[in-house]
Parts: structure tokens; sequence; C-alpha cells
């Protein structure tokens, strides 16, 4: 790694993100990498195992992939909310969601700039 | 017991995407001549044309289920397959609440007829209806449910649309009862690619958007259509069953 590489809490911050899962402390988490797909498919067969994905999909199954993957995050993007049974499911499997109204190239493009790679 | 080769997965001329050939009395002479004795009027979003096929169906000895290829917010395609058509035009009012309001591009998707028994011309639905509801598979299950529907996941092998592709699992949420596999797949073949949907019972259709497109692959043991029948013979109970046929084996 050439560079250093942004912690969760200070994507957190930096991007204004909304987090809907239970508070825990995210100043020792660094995503290994980021990825962008709607397809929960193509998530499964290509995400970074501790990275962070962005998507706009909201429905539960996103939590199921993520605890597939042991995501270290994933952005929910323009304002896509997840309803109160995924927030609880992501909950009990640890997985960390994050609201934002931004769409996801934002997003994808303000975590490249902090540094976060695709791999 | 009673076997009906079928195909519960027909457009007709609503659909934008297919053929101008999709009119009642073509469909259901093209049933017929194939023998599929029970098929499903399955317009995206929408429930039009359902009445007009079974008018045109009474000359024949053909069941015509109401149905729709409803979209869900997550570009999931389900069939939801009724009894009765007021069961379906009522899942069409709560549809219409959830369409997007964006004009049709003829040129671009094509054109959206609602027509007569005969097929002649009544009018053109005007409202895209090839997009997205705005409802969750989550919530959609629970409207047909509610209806006393058949929610069928559709052509989950394929990319475009398909349950696999987009969600990657089987939802846990809902008590998905059946699955749809497309042409381009044997009963075998998806089983083998996609692990997560063992256990699930999956049936077969042409997903008819030009005549050609008729299956007739899967075949019904069953009484007489309906969706309590077609529920008994997904579980297999009570001497009902359903079986895939090849399609090499309809060919020759």
């Amino acid at each position: 790694m050439t560079h250093e590489m942004p912690t969760l809490d200070k994507i957190i911050t930096a991007l204004d993100l909304t987090l809907l899962t239970e508070p825990r402390s995210f100043s020792d988490l660094i995503p290994t990498a980021g990825y962008t797909s709607d397809l929960l498919s193509c998530v499964m067969a290509n995400a970074a195992h501790q990275g962070i994905w962005i998507t706009l999909q909201a429905h539960s199954n996103i939590v199921a992939v993520s605890a597939l993957l042991d995501l270290s995050a994933v952005i929910i993007t323009e304002g896509a909310m997840p309803d109160p049974g995924t927030i609880m499911k992501a909950n009990q499997e640890g997985i960390v969601l994050l609201s934002t109204d931004k769409p996801s190239f934002y997003i994808a493009g303000r975590l490249w700039e902090m540094g976060l790679r695709s791999e | 017991m009673k076997n009906f080769r079928a195909d519960l997965h027909v457009h007709t001329v609503l659909s934008p995407c297919a053929g101008i050939e999709m009119i009642p009395p073509l469909v259901v002479e093209e049933a017929a001549q194939r023998g599929i004795g029970l098929i499903a009027i399955t317009d995206h979003n929408s429930t039009a044309n359902i009445a007009a096929v079974q008018k045109a169906a009474r000359s024949h000895d053909i069941c015509v289920l109401p149905g729709m290829e409803l979209q869900t917010r997550e570009e999931v395609h389900v069939l939801c397959l009724f009894d009765e058509l007021d069961q379906a035009e009522e899942l069409q009012a709560w549809v219409d609440k959830r369409l997007p309001d964006i004009p049709n591009n003829i040129d671009f998707f094509g054109e959206q007829f609602i027509v007569d028994e005969t097929g002649d011309f009544i009018r053109r639905e005007e409202r895209l209806l090839s997009t997205s509801v705005d409802a969750s598979i989550t919530e959609a299950w629970h409207k047909v449910d509610a209806l006393g529907g058949l929610f069928i996941p559709a052509h989950i092998n394929r990319m475009a649309n398909g349950l696999m592709a987009l969600l990657g699992l089987v939802p846990t949420d809902i008590p998905i009862e059946v699955l749809e596999i497309s042409r381009h797949i044997t009963l075998q073949e998806a089983e083998k690619k996609y692990p997560q949907i063992r256990g699930y019972p999956l049936i077969q259709n042409g997903d008819v958007h030009y005549l050609d497109d008729f299956l007739g692959t899967t075949e019904w043991i069953i009484e007489k259509p309906s969706i309590f029948e077609l529920r008994k013979a997904l579980r297999a109970q009570d001497g009902r069953s359903r079986l895939i046929h090849p399609l090499s084996s309809l060919i020759a």
C-alpha cells in the first residue's frame, strides 16, 4: 500500500453519511477496498472482503451478502432506505449500514480521493 | 386428475417488447395448436388485455389465468397469478398508484396496445409499462398474498430483471413458494448453477413475447386450473404434481 488508507469514522465524517445501524467505534476500522454495484450477484462474486460497498439497493439481501463477504460497511445511496427489519438484521449480523442522498458516483469519487482503491 | 401443458408467462401487444402478432385470437390459437391447455396473461405492470384473451379463449379448450408481470423497486420481475380478473384488477389499482408517470417513447420501447377479443385496437396505454413500480419485492408479495394470488419470481436465471442477478439469494423475509426459470437453462443446469435455490420448486415458462416463444414444457397434474390446485401441485399434495419436460423432447 503506497498511500494511507482512511478509517471508517473519517469516511463517515467526510462524506456526511448517516449511520443506520447501532453506533460503535469505527476509528480502527480500515476498509480494504471499495466496490460499486447494484447487482448482488456481482457483489458476491467480486467485492473485496472487509471492503466497503456502495449501492442503491436497500433490499434486506444486502445484509446477507455483506455478512458473506465480511464487508466493513455498506453505503446506501440516493436516499434509498432499508426497512426496519433489514436494519435489525444488520445489527444482529454486525453489518454497518450507512445512508446518503448523494449518488453512487459521487460517493465512489470521494472515497477514491480519500485514498480508497478498488482492490 | 387432468394433465395441463402450461405456459404461465404470456405477453400481449400491451407489453412494449412483445410482437404485434400477440393479439388475443392468435395467442389462444397458437397455444391450442401446441397442446397447451393452460396459459396466464402477464403483461408488464398491466392487466388491461386479460379479459380480451379470456373472451378469445371461449372458442378453444384453453384456460386463461389472469396475471401480471410486476417489476419491483429492486427491478425484479415477478409473475402475479390469480383465479379471477377482479383480483388482478385490484392489484392493478395498487400498481397504478405506484407506477411512475413516464410517457411511453414508442420509437424506443414499442407500442402498448389495448385491444378487444378480435385483436382490434381500442386505445394505447400512454404510461410506460416497462419500468419499476415504487414498491419493494416484500411489499409486492404482501399485496399479492392478501389478494389470494401466487407470487412467482420470473426468469430468475436472466441477467436482466432476474432474481438471482439482482438479489443474489432468494429472499427469506417472504415465503417464496416457487421460482420460474427461462428457456435458456434446463432444470438440472439451474440447480447446479444456483445452489441457493435448492428446495424451491421450479417451473419453466416461455416468457412468450412472440408466438414462436410458447414452450409448454411445464406439465401440471391437477384437478382443475386454479391457484389452489397449482399450490397443491407445487407441494406435491393429494396426487397433484408438476414436471418439467426437456425442451428437446418437444422439438422432436
